[in-house]
């Protein structure tokens, strides 16, 4: 079968020459912001995206109107596109320039016990921060995990009277705010036992995990073939047996993409923890026994010390944090394609 | 053809004791969420009954946050200026990122080589995935200083108009610096869902399009746009419902005040959730019963525009399939 022609695209050479208008339009806008009392890249941004637009339309002028708006809107949602990647580009730039300054080689082993926040920086650390994160997203993750694939397997095995509803209702939980369930969790648990924990900073965890771990198990639950199950079934198996043996294997490591995900997901949240886990300044395994610190909730704390040395042990924690998620990201990245290559 | 009537015999299926577990088991699971769901608008509600009976529907209209709730004080709560100020930063953020990541969404799906575009697509997940402390901090330190500095120019070219005047030159922590970073954060949600709609455009409507004589454009003004119109207006509900909710952004940006600000690039706003978080640490026992009062608002005043934004998907993708 040949490759359908598509006449239409654009050719190497005229790519070149966009670059090269381009290039041009930023020169000259570049040359206006000087010469005018605005400063600044932002300002040549600014400037530079109708500078280019105008360029980009006169070049096709004579081509006719469909080709003129087309020069236009190629170049206007190009911008708009650069406008928005920016922001994001700019935030991981930061996080780790200024994130590196705190770091030293006691960063992880330390915690902020006999450490005041504005002390120098090689003094102190986010050990307790590291270790309450890691207990509360596991407590979490037990509990949610089985949740969220127990309601995907509803879904795509079961399909019973209720699926529409499951469904709607896992949808309608991921839009809920977290300090909702955080506040939830307080209303209840934290009132009950009278006392913050963290036990209840990883319910409020969980709550905020199980509809994405339920919609992520439940895309690749919906991935395995029919045929796959009628075999199962044509050789006499019950339907219990045939998920636990035929399909909940086949999609194993779809299972492990969608609780890292997941976990992806609450490993930054600050909010619901401020009011179930709390902060604390030393570090801490047992989870029922107070207040316990998490890496938000010690970003959150350094910052509102407000000093310059705490805040950059903010930075610091911000590029650990970050870096955490980036990691689980690509896990769970190079988890899903190795599966797709099988 | 013969004349012997066909007789169906007849299945007979009983489920095996076993699967009848199995389905007990996942569907209690399944129905975990609803209950967590009904336990949360249950709970808030039940904690917060007491100050809906004390101020009526002042608690929603009134402006004034008073009091201690200790006897002989007077004490009001009234959530009425962080009620509009979570709708008008909600609304700055939606009105920044939607035009960006609807043109963002067309360049990842149209403009760029299936390569470029696994890699976007990655920065998408990835930018929806930095937590919000960190958009937090970014906003503060990093932001805020230079949009202090676009709010000055455009108060400067636009004070006239009511929405960009201010009472007095302060511009710092304001709802467009505020409304800005929740812009930031809710683009990733906005641009992957428009994108998933776009990437389901019928091909050969696109071929037909060229084949027409149009061009690129063309193709993206009259199929693709119109074919993705609910799947964007859906993923717009989808961020406001993000931006609403949100809390420690807010809270490390905004100047928390509570007064009703409509002039958006004037000091001092803030959200239902940034105040809670704010009022939390020091209230009293009644005044922690009012913020779980304004949880209640938030969690229901949420649920609705999330549940209308699925309504919404939904309906785009059924048309598609």
């Amino acid at each position: 079968m040949t490759t359908p022609q598509k006449p239409w695209k654009k050719s190497v050479g005229l790519r070149l020459l966009d670059g090269v208008f381009a290039v041009l339009g930023l020169t000259l806008s570049g040359l206006v912001v000087l010469t005018s009392p605005m400063a600044g890249p932002e300002a040549v941004g600014f400037v530079a995206i109708p500078v280019i637009a105008i360029i980009n339309f006169l070049r096709v002028f004579r081509e006719g109107a469909t080709a003129r708006m087309n020069a236009l809107a190629a170049t206007l949602i190009m911008s708009a596109f650069l406008f928005l990647i920016t922001p994001w580009l700019s935030v991981m730039g930061t996080v780790v320039s200024r994130g590196r300054a705190a770091i030293y080689s006691g960063f992880f082993t330390h915690d902020m016990r006999i450490t005041p926040p504005k002390s120098a920086l090689d003094m102190g650390g986010i050990k307790h921060a590291i270790i309450g994160t890691v207990i509360m997203v596991l407590l979490a993750s037990i509990i949610s995990v089985p949740l969220g694939i127990l309601s995907g397997v509803y879904v795509t095995e079961i399909r019973g009277r209720f699926t529409g509803l499951v469904r709607f209702i896992t949808q309608a939980m991921s839009g809920v705010p977290s300090i909702v369930a955080g506040l939830f969790v307080y209303s209840t648990f934290v009132l009950f036992f009278e006392s913050y924990s963290g036990i209840a900073g990883a319910i409020s965890l969980a709550i905020l995990m199980i509809p994405t771990v339920a919609r992520t198990s439940e895309e690749v639950l919906k991935l395995v073939s029919e045929d796959l199950r009628f075999a199962g079934y044509a050789l006499g198996s019950t339907q219990s047996r045939n998920v636990f043996k035929v399909v909940l294997p086949t999609v194993r490591s779809g299972l492990v993409t969608s609780a890292v995900l997941g976990v992806a997901r609450v490993a930054g949240e600050t909010a619901p923890l401020l009011m179930t886990a709390q902060y604390f300044i030393a570090s801490k395994t047992n989870p029922f026994d107070g207040p316990i610190a998490s890496l938000p909730t010690y970003i959150f704390n350094m910052f509102q010390t407000g000093n310059r040395n705490s805040v950059d042990r903010a930075w610091g924690a911000a590029l650990v944090l970050l870096g955490l998620v980036f990691v689980l990201f690509t896990f769970a990245r190079v988890v899903t394609s190795a599966r797709r290559r099988r | 053809m013969s004349d012997v009537a066909v007789q169906r015999r007849e299945l007979k299926f009983k489920k095996p004791g076993i699967d009848r577990v199995f389905h007990f088991v996942v569907t209690t699971g399944a129905l975990v969420s609803l209950l967590v769901l009904g336990l949360i608008a249950v709970f808030l509600f039940l904690r917060g009954f007491q100050i809906f009976k004390d101020m009526g529907l002042s608690f929603i209209t009134g402006s004034l946050w008073e009091g201690t709730g200790a006897p002989g004080e007077p004490t009001t709560y009234g959530i009425a200026p962080m009620l509009v100020g979570s709708i008008v930063l909600s609304l700055v953020a939606v009105v920044i990122a939607l035009p960006l990541s609807v043109a963002a969404a067309l360049f990842i799906e149209f403009y760029t080589a299936p390569r470029l575009k696994k890699f976007l697509v990655s920065l998408l997940d990835l930018a929806a995935a930095i937590p919000s402390v960190i958009y937090g901090l970014w906003g503060f330190f990093i932001l805020a200083p230079r949009a202090t500095e676009w709010a000055i120019s455009l108060n400067h070219l636009f004070g006239w108009f009511p929405l960009f005047h201010v009472p007095a030159p302060f511009f710092d922590g304001s709802p467009f610096i505020g409304g800005m970073v929740l812009a930031v954060m809710i683009a990733p949600i906005i641009t992957s869902v428009a994108r998933e709609v776009f990437s389901q455009t019928p091909p050969d409507q696109i071929s037909a399009a060229h084949a027409l004589g149009g061009r690129k454009w063309s193709a993206i003004r009259y199929v693709a746009l119109p074919f993705g119109r609910s799947g964007i207006i859906g993923g717009a509900m989808l961020g406001l419902g993000r931006a609403l909710g949100e809390t420690v952004a807010i809270y490390l940006v905004v100047n928390i005040a509570f007064k009703t600000n409509l002039n958006i690039l004037f000091t001092g706003s803030g959200n239902i959730a940034s105040m809670i978080a704010l009022k939390f640490g020091e209230a009293s026992q009644y005044e922690v019963k009012a913020l779980l009062a304004a949880g209640f608002v938030l969690f229901a005043f949420t649920l609705a525009v999330n549940m209308f934004a699925t309504y919404i998907v939904n309906l785009s993708k059924r048309k598609s399939a």
